[in-house]
């Protein structure tokens, strides 16, 4: 299609609501925030002056980095358990299921699209004192009493989590290794290379993509997860979404709240972002290099 | 590896993908199981079968109107996502638009951001510009949550359609507009339906964000968070909850169907 001067603003026409929803409101009310993290409560002084009083307040106290750092700590637990168990079922289905791999990947991927409140929730039920798995456990003679420790533990945040983004995780997972030329790994095996070193130095390195856009999908959402540790986490299980909310409901306090949410995104985002840049630049890196191999 | 090795391997492979299946379903299908029971408790044994939590679903007034507004809600905000995620996504794929691969790979932003944190600063940003909490605030939300979604659906339809129809309708005079209106939409037309159901779906499961931005009216995840305090409310809300998840499990399976549906002429 031709590109006259006359119709290039119309193009940009198309992209500017998406560009103004996903982009521009994002940025925004982010700098608001940020914004608003140097304010004071006292609504009469709002935006007339500067004060680092809420991060001070905020930050000063451990509570704060105990809960991120737990909420930290529960992000990678849940992103490495959700990536090993759900990375054999794609490979399965991309390499494996023939004709069943488009009915298998609705079957996997659908229930992260059914309410996320029910299927948390739903821990409650089986993992509860008065749950379906003491209730067996009591009925099968195992043990006497029904025990007190399932559920409102860090371990069950995990665990419900893990199970709430499966359905998720295979997805990114299965279209790397989707993409993968099956050439590559006939042409491996012809040459004598055992299925397992097929797997290691073709397979698992191509599908890496997946595998990291995966986990940043898993990562940033459930860092900030707040209906899993309000349910079932109990007062161990609380995570740094719990003081945001708290700062921003009971204690009607948006300074607070701001500030303790910049401190997050800070310690959660930059991080990631610069591995992910570090790790589009070495893919590249690794393209030349192979170009140039195969140039010369 | 011989070959009784690799029937092994592949047959282990089998298993565990049948038994993450079940896992996956595992807490869903715990909340149909009590939904048909009796007692108010969980427990076991179950006790006797009934369907009394599933009548008095349709005489509670409260939660009829949280569903409507979570109907409405999802509609309209599915709506907009939907629209502005093909009109998006045709201009990314189709026109080499300077700062494209930027914008394309910035539109997931929404993700990339706690909900919560999204959250509570589209709160800020709506008291900003006036908006006050209430459904049109919860709608604006669902629309910048579910866009990133309907977007990603689009462009990889956009990217898979056949671009020697278009053009040869170019060729053959068609103007621009007339040529998306009546080739590129309508070849596109399942993964626009998919992007429609699916971000619909978002929405209307979607507790975070309408809980900051929630006025008087909620939606339905809203309701049901208030209810889960009421031991006694229990029962009623397992029934609630399996029709949910019956009626989004069979929504999400026609939008996946469609969203694979792979673009060719009739």
């Amino acid at each position: 299609m031709t590109s006259g001067q006359g119709t290039l603003w119309k193009r940009y026409a198309l992209v500017t609501p998406l560009c103004v929803t996903t982009i521009l409101t994002v940025l925004v009310s982010l700098a608001l925030i940020l914004a608003l993290s140097f304010q004071t409560v006292d609504v009469v002084k709002l935006f007339t002056s500067l004060t680092t009083d809420a991060y001070v307040e905020n930050l000063g106290r451990p509570l704060f980095w105990r809960l991120l750092g737990r909420s930290i700590v529960i992000a990678l637990a849940v992103t490495a358990v959700t990536l090993l168990l759900a990375y054999p079922a794609a490979y399965f289905i991309s390499f494996k299921a023939g004709r069943m791999k488009n009915a298998l990947l609705i079957v996997v991927s659908a229930p992260f699209f059914t309410s996320y409140l029910l299927r948390i929730f739903g821990w409650k039920i089986i993992l509860g004192y008065n749950g379906i798995l003491n209730a067996l456990l009591v009925d099968s003679h195992i043990i006497a009493e029904p025990l007190q420790t399932l559920v409102y533990r860090p371990s069950t945040v995990v665990v419900a989590l893990a199970h709430a983004y499966l359905a998720f995780a295979i997805l990114p997972i299965y279209v790397a290794l989707d993409r993968i030329d099956r050439s590559l790994i006939e042409a491996a095996s012809d040459l004598g290379a055992r299925p397992h070193n097929n797997f290691l130095r073709i397979t698992l390195p191509l599908s890496m993509p997946g595998v990291i856009s995966a986990a940043l999908l898993i990562f940033v959402p459930t860092v900030g997860d707040y209906i899993t540790p309000t349910l079932i986490g109990g007062p161990d299980g609380s995570m740094v979404a719990n003081l945001i909310q708290s700062a921003f409901g009971k204690a009607n306090d948006w300074p607070a709240g701001s500030a303790m949410s910049v401190a997050t995104i800070m310690a959660v985002a930059l991080p990631l972002v610069a591995i992910y840049g570090l790790h589009h630049q070495l893919k590249e890196r690794r393209l030349t290099k192979s170009g140039e191999a195969a140039a010369a | 590896m011989t070959p009784t090795l690799r029937k092994i391997g592949r047959e282990w492979l089998w298993g565990y993908t049948a038994f993450f299946a079940v896992l996956l379903y595992l807490p869903s299908a715990c909340i149909m199981l009590f939904s048909f029971n009796s007692g108010i408790h969980i427990k076991f044994p179950l006790d006797s079968f009934t369907f009394d939590w599933y009548r008095a679903l349709a005489a509670n007034d409260s939660l009829l109107e949280a569903a409507g507004n979570s109907f409405r809600v999802g509609f309209v905000a599915a709506s907009a996502a939907t629209v502005i995620g093909v009109l998006g996504g045709f201009a990314l794929v189709r026109y080499r638009l300077r700062g494209g691969k930027a914008i394309t790979g910035l539109s997931i932003m929404p993700l990339l951001i706690p909900s919560i944190i999204l959250g509570i600063s589209l709160l800020v940003l709506l008291r900003v510009i006036g908006v006050g909490n209430s459904l049109i605030a919860i709608t604006i939300g669902h629309v910048i949550f579910c866009t990133p979604l309907s977007v990603s659906i689009m462009i990889s339809r956009f990217v898979d359609l056949d671009r020697t129809l278009e053009e040869a309708a170019l060729d053959l005079g068609a103007r621009e507009v007339g040529t998306f209106l009546q080739i590129t939409l309508p070849l596109s037309a399942s993964a626009i339906a998919s992007a429609f159901i699916l971000c619909f779906l978002t929405s209307f499961d979607e507790f975070v964000i309408a809980f900051f931005l929630a006025g008087t009216k909620s939606t339905l995840p809203l309701y049901i968070w208030g209810q889960l305090r009421f031991p006694q409310k229990l029962p009623e809300i397992l029934a609630l909850g399996s029709c949910v998840l019956v009626g989004s499990l069979i929504l999400v399976m026609l939008g996946e169907v469609l969203r694979m549906k792979r673009a060719t002429p009739q």
